[in-house]
């Protein structure tokens, strides 16, 4: 099937990691003559262990998209999350992200399958009957009122379920901190995501529908994302995103 | 620093136990537990959640050229809480490693605000973003210098802000490293009189910053099981607890419910709530060394020739960074910069002028300067507290516990804040 929302995000992911690897290529570090080394070095005693080393072997790359991803953020990303906010009301905005969480449980009801978690796969399962009925195509999130809360899964998590390693990190431009790993589980995730929404909501004749929905849904989920790059005001931020996503990521495969 | 401090105490959020009937109800009797965890919402004084804030920025140097890596930091910003009409304005200063953005300015900013208050929020000079774009040295620590680089920003926001607000009378008050320079900046402010401040509240400040860093450097070297080489191990262990506390107990999210339940496991083990402590400061200052060294191109953490992109790995850097102890720090970096400026400077002077006894005349003579601190806050040495209450008497505010700024926002405090710049 093809699938146009997808195709036009990987072009787009084309366009930008070309871009990225151009930039990065042309801010590689200019070669001094002679450099001094700085009074205070990395130890060459191997039994110390430095705290907060994730394996990152596509570091400047990564660095660049981080920095990409901070000024799109700055200049497209919030700009339109704002103008969001502001002409479209509250109600409506809590009633959009019900719609698109209730639509993410297919990915949590077929990840908790294929890790063979019964309780989860079955508030899954629950969670989108009643929202989908009684809380109207999902505008009213009735199964959290019922104490039937989301387990989020995605392929990532199942993949890291069975033992595959994180993997290199990656930062994905937009997207934002990632690993090898979870980023070949977004893909899956998105795919099936699509193939199954695109033809229940028969995007292929409807195509503003259809791009109204996934520009709608990338909005949605930037604004449901506290995260803003440089805030943490760390000169070390990039490094310690790095490793506090690792470790959330361990403890929700965990889980 | 902050923000990491925010991530590591939220793993605590408590959901109010522990009352005990005396006067003063602050729940938690203990100071470690009271400073990673703050006041849990059943005690917190109420304030506003939206509060008409705008954030400003500011080029302090004209003519600073930003490092190419702290690109995000060229200008420094702030915050304006601006009254609709004519009322006192308040400028707060943050603590150590905090900028205009914290969650304790967020909080006293409401708390200003609600009381009819026009409020301007600052970074702190230990701050990278302040660093960066607004010390004149960028070499932080020195309360004095730092002191007059913040009243030096503070005319340049009254400069900018002016024109847009009714002003009658200014106050002044910080938290932590910001309650002392506080007192520095009243100083100056009797000089250059550009506010001719009406009230100054030094919260939580230390009497000496050179003996508070080392008490926090302290807490992580003793009560890290191991030492600095076993930092890793000890970090991933604590994760490890957390996954699982997380994987045993229920938890559909990493909530209160489930911070309160890792809190609950730690609390049997006061060291490492100690050593949590000593590693959110020590991320802070380790941010804090690089940046300075970056600015300066000192070739203390970076070679001084190395010119570093955005797409240069820090990562040794930082490794290098985390294992400067402040002692280090002092004695390689901070001390010999000064050195060069004033030859005849000795430790000793130089480690003088970091306290409030450097300026104990004023202090005791100023009446519009005020203290609210606590018993039990471990920044301050032995003798500390009672140097306060000799210095203060009866303008010293001093309560039985809450150890260091963990009762900022409880009810009582800021009731007596309030008051405090109100009569």
């Amino acid at each position: 099937m093809i699938n146009k929302y997808l195709l036009t995000i990987i072009r787009l992911l084309i366009l930008l990691l070309s871009f990225g690897v151009l930039t990065g290529c042309s801010l590689a570090p200019k070669q001094q003559d002679k450099i001094i080394p700085a009074q205070r070095t990395l130890s060459d005693n191997e039994d110390i262990t430095y705290p907060m080393r994730i394996y990152d072997p596509w570091e400047g790359f990564n660095r660049s998209i981080y920095k990409f991803n901070a000024k799109f953020d700055q200049y497209v990303f919030l700009p339109v999350v704002q103008g969001y906010e502001f002409i479209m009301p509250k109600i409506a905005q809590t009633g959009i992200n019900n719609f698109f969480s209730n639509l993410s449980e297919l990915s949590n009801l077929i990840n908790s399958i294929l890790q063979l978690k019964p309780k989860s796969s079955l508030h899954a399962l629950s969670r989108f009957l009643i929202n989908s009925t009684l809380g109207i195509a999902g505008l009213w999130n009735h199964a959290s009122t019922w104490g039937i809360l989301e387990y989020q899964e995605d392929f990532g998590q199942t993949l890291g379920h069975y033992g595959v390693g994180d993997g290199p990190y990656l930062v994905v431009p937009i997207m934002g901190p990632m690993n090898a790993r979870d980023g070949f589980g977004l893909l899956v995730d998105s795919l099936a995501y699509n193939v199954v929404y695109w033809s229940a909501f028969n995007f292929s004749t409807h195509q503003v529908a259809g791009a109204t929905f996934s520009l709608t849904r990338a909005i949605n989920m930037r604004k449901q994302t506290k995260f803003r790059y440089y805030q943490s005001g760390s000169p070390f931020e990039y490094d310690l995103v790095r490793y506090l996503y690792t470790q959330s990521r361990k403890l929700e495969i965990a889980k | 620093m902050k923000k990491i401090l925010i991530c590591i105490s939220s793993f605590f959020v408590l959901t109010g136990v522990y009352s005990n009937s005396s006067a003063y109800e602050y729940p938690i009797k203990d100071p470690f537990v009271a400073t990673i965890i703050g006041t849990s919402e059943a005690f917190k004084a109420e304030v506003p959640e939206n509060v008409n804030v705008k954030t400003k920025k500011l080029k302090v140097f004209k003519d600073r050229k930003t490092p190419d890596i702290f690109w995000y930091d060229e200008n420094l910003k702030y915050f304006l809480a601006p009254q609709k009409g004519a009322a006192p304005l308040i400028f707060v200063i943050a603590g150590a490693g905090s900028d205009y953005n914290s969650s304790k300015i967020n909080m006293l900013l409401r708390v200003f605000y609600q009381a009819g208050f026009h409020v301007v929020t600052l970074s702190s000079p230990t701050h990278p973003s302040f660093i960066v774009s607004a010390s004149s040295n960028s070499v932080p620590g020195n309360l004095q210098e730092d002191s007059e680089d913040l009243y030096n920003v503070m005319e340049l926001v009254w400069e900018d802000i002016r024109n847009d607000l009714a002003v009658t009378e200014f106050h002044l008050t910080g938290y932590s490293l910001g309650g002392a320079q506080s007192a520095f900046i009243s100083k100056i402010d009797e000089g250059r009189k550009t506010f001719n401040f009406n009230k100054v509240l030094m919260i939580n400040p230390p009497v000496n910053l050179f003996n508070s860093v080392r008490i926090f450097d302290d807490l992580l070297v003793n009560n890290l099981p191991g030492g600095l080489d076993k930092m890793d191990e000890f970090m991933a262990e604590t994760m490890d607890l957390l996954s699982e506390i997380y994987v045993m107990g229920d938890f559909v999210d990493i909530n209160e419910e489930f911070f309160y339940e890792v809190f609950k496991t730690l609390k049997a083990t006061p060291e490492k709530l100690a050593a949590i402590i000593g590693i959110t400061f020590r991320i802070f200052a380790a941010d804090m060394y690089f940046v300075s060294d970056v600015v300066r191109k000192g070739g203390y953490i970076v070679p001084q020739s190395l010119a570093l992109t955005s797409t240069s790995s820090l990562t040794d850097y930082m490794s290098v960074s985390f294992r400067i102890s402040f002692l280090d720090y002092f004695n390689e970096y901070f001390y010999p910069y000064f050195q060069a400026k004033y030859p005849n400077l000795s430790k000793q002077d130089l480690i003088a002028s970091t306290s409030l006894k450097s300026i104990e005349d004023y202090l005791i003579s100023s009446k519009k300067i005020g203290l609210m601190t606590n018993q039990d806050d471990f920044i301050l040495a032995s003798d500390e507290l009672d140097y306060l209450k000799r210095i203060f008497k009866s303008r010293a505010k001093i309560y039985p516990t809450g150890g260091h700024l963990g009762n900022i926002d409880y009810k009582d405090n800021v009731e007596y804040m309030l008051n405090f710049f109100k009569h």
